[in-house]
């Protein structure tokens, strides 16, 4: 690099710069935050969602599935199957259905473990993923097979 | 560490040499557990249910963590002494914490293995203070708090050895970007009952690591080993190294808002995360210039040759996994259809790849032979199978790559491009991708036989130093 571009401007810039971009990315966190109670309907968020988070947490779901496209790509996107499996009156049957169906038991297929919830584990799981399934996501997935 | 060892300037670097034995390892451990995953991913139901595909990436990438921040730790205190000029503050604690990491480390991953998730959840009291259960975050709340306390341990020691000594401005790139690590790491103890709120300060430990504060560490790694290899002048190679870490910050603090823009945050980000990350590039870019401009102005012919190689193919691997894998599906309206499909995957495995395996693996290759007593470098042998192992490895990440990136990009207009009715659910897509994900397999028997050619070199280098131990003393 030329002479006249010293070190010390270098290092100014560095400086300077990271500190400028990160004060800006705290301004924008900072107006993310109050958005949040509106996008995510934090009114709507019952302890039964959250007590369905942990449930989520604990069985480590996202080691297969994404939810809102994050996680492992190994399994069906979630953050849509409430609306993909029944919605408002038919979710939560076919979910509590669906878990003690499980494993197949297909040969070859990508199969689910049998977690062995309760029924309201089952239920506190299908008010976190209908409650996700609202969040304001600027309209992801792009169809409703996530 | 009772003979000194006349091939290191300060005898407390040698601490530094079960690290990264250690996260060898490992590095072994995770490329064995890919291949069991890519088993799964063709024969859906291998292992289960001994191996569920979950615990399976769960042990892949948390050994890919843990192996690197072995490599980290391993690289700080080689280098931190020998800029700082003095001894390290105490090699005891470096020992005595290497300990406790490796058993914390293999517990946890026996504790995957060995107990079922929810079980190893209530074994260790997640019910307490809950952080479990989140992507690459799946360590016990008490695993955590023991990293924390590590680290806390790790930077005292190699801060202590900075105050005392010398501050060089490679020693102070990489102890802000291990300070950086500790800070941003706490976040993962935050995890409110909110989903997008969760979802949004998660990626202050994920992006701010990988995309901000890890690249000072690589910086800094790949500035004190060019300097080591050419004899360029430090004051051009630290020139070099605030640029680099300048577009770094600038670019990767406010690009950690691509992450932002589907899960729940405010629609600025898509503008935002957009133009930022757009412009990450630019540092691995930086990179590749630096290492190939300095290696050619060298004022040394270095006989370690294997080290030279890696330094290059790090700053090049890294461009095009980090850099260019990432732009192609970093712009809003293209990660609408990309996001969370397998171009995420293949992007994910060249950028950790050729970013941070490589960086390790190049201060490894540059400091292995000086810590085992061989001197600058391995014999020739040795060295022509460690370059054998660079590009088996690196070859067969890049085929990784590519067949993952046509398995995404059918994976796209298959399940995402087209509207409902149309568009096939994930489980009929993935029936489509079969050929992709086998020859997905294939290059990663290629490259599990890279790595085994890589860590039979140092087999060969300890054979051949019992041969002649005299010839690396000069006369």
């Amino acid at each position: 690099m030329s002479e006249t571009f010293t070190k010390g401007m270098a290092r100014n810039i560095y400086f300077g710069g990271s500190i400028f971009f990160f004060l800006i990315f705290l301004a924008l966190t900072y107006h993310t935050e109050q958005t949040f109670p509106k996008r995510s309907n934090e009114a709507q968020l019952t302890q039964s969602v959250i007590r369905g988070k942990t449930v989520w947490e604990q069985n480590n779901c996202i080691g297969c599935h994404t939810l809102l496209g994050e996680g492992a790509y190994f399994a069906p996107e979630l953050g849509n199957v409430f609306q993909r499996r029944g919605g408002e009156d038919g979710f939560k049957p076919f979910l509590q259905a669906w878990m003690k169906m499980q494993p197949l038991g297909v040969p070859g297929r990508r199969a689910m473990p049998q977690f062995k919830l309760s029924d309201q584990e089952v239920d506190d799981i299908a008010e976190f993923l209908k409650w996700s399934s609202k969040i304001n996501t600027n309209g992801w997935p792009p169809n409703k097979e996530g | 560490m009772s003979m000194a060892n006349p091939h290191l300037k300060f005898a407390s670097q040698a601490v530094a040499k079960p690290y990264f034995v250690f996260a060898l390892i490992l590095f072994l451990g995770q490329v064995l557990f890919g291949l069991i995953m890519g088993l799964q991913y063709v024969i859906g139901d291998f292992l289960f249910p001994i191996i569920p595909f979950n615990v399976a990436r769960m042990v892949h990438t948390n050994l890919l963590i843990v192996w690197l921040l072995f490599g980290f730790m391993g690289a700080a205190y080689y280098l931190i002494p020998e800029e700082a000029d003095r001894e390290l503050h105490s090699p005891r604690l470096a020992i005595i914490l290497f300990w406790v990491f490796a058993a914390a480390g293999v517990l946890t991953i026996l504790g995957y293995l060995l107990v079922p998730y929810a079980g190893l959840a209530r074994l260790t009291h997640n019910e307490l203070l809950p952080t479990m259960g989140r992507e690459f975050l799946e360590q016990p709340t008490i695993t955590k708090m023991g990293i924390v306390l590590v680290c806390l341990g790790f930077l005292y020691n190699i801060g202590m050895t900075l105050l005392k000594g010398r501050k060089t401005t490679v020693s102070m790139v990489m102890m802000t970007g291990l300070i950086g690590l500790a800070v941003f790491f706490l976040f993962s103890f935050y995890n409110p009952g909110n989903l997008a709120r969760d979802k949004f300060y998660w990626w202050w430990v994920v992006h701010l690591w990988v995309e901000g504060v890890w690249e000072l560490i690589m910086g800094a790694m790949l500035a004190f080993v060019l300097i080591k290899i050419t004899g360029v002048d430090r004051e051009v190679v630290e020139k070099w190294l605030y640029v680099i870490i300048a577009m770094a910050l600038i670019t990767g603090i406010i690009g950690t808002g691509h992450h932002f823009f589907w899960i729940g945050a405010s629609e600025v980000w898509l503008w935002v995360g957009s133009i930022f990350s757009a412009m990450e590039p630019l540092p691995f870019l930086a990179m590749v210039i630096f290492a190939f401009s300095t290696v050619k102005n060298r004022r040394r012919q270095h006989p370690n040759r294997a080290a030279t190689l890696w330094a290059k193919g790090t700053t090049v691997t890294a461009f095009f996994g980090a850099g260019v894998w990432g732009f192609l599906h970093t712009l809003a309206p293209v990660n609408f259809y990309t996001h969370g499909s397998q171009l995420t995957a293949a992007h994910g495995h060249l950028a950790f790849y050729g970013a941070y395996a490589m960086i390790v693996m190049t201060l490894i290759s540059y400091a292995m032979p000086r810590l085992r007593g061989l001197g600058e470098a391995a014999d020739e042998r040795s060295q022509t199978l460690e370059i054998w192992g660079f590009w088996m490895m690196t070859l067969s990440m890049v085929m990784i790559t590519l067949f993952l990136t046509a398995a995404g990009v059918v994976q796209v207009y298959l399940q995402r491009w087209q509207p409902d009715g149309i568009a096939l659910p994930f489980m009929a897509t993935v029936e489509h991708l079969q050929v992709m994900f086998w020859a997905r397999l294939g290059a990663g028997v290629g490259f599990f036989a890279g790595l085994l050619c890589y860590l039979f070199s140092f087999k060969q280098r300890g054979r051949a130093a019992l041969r002649a131990p005299a010839a690396v003393v000069p006369s």
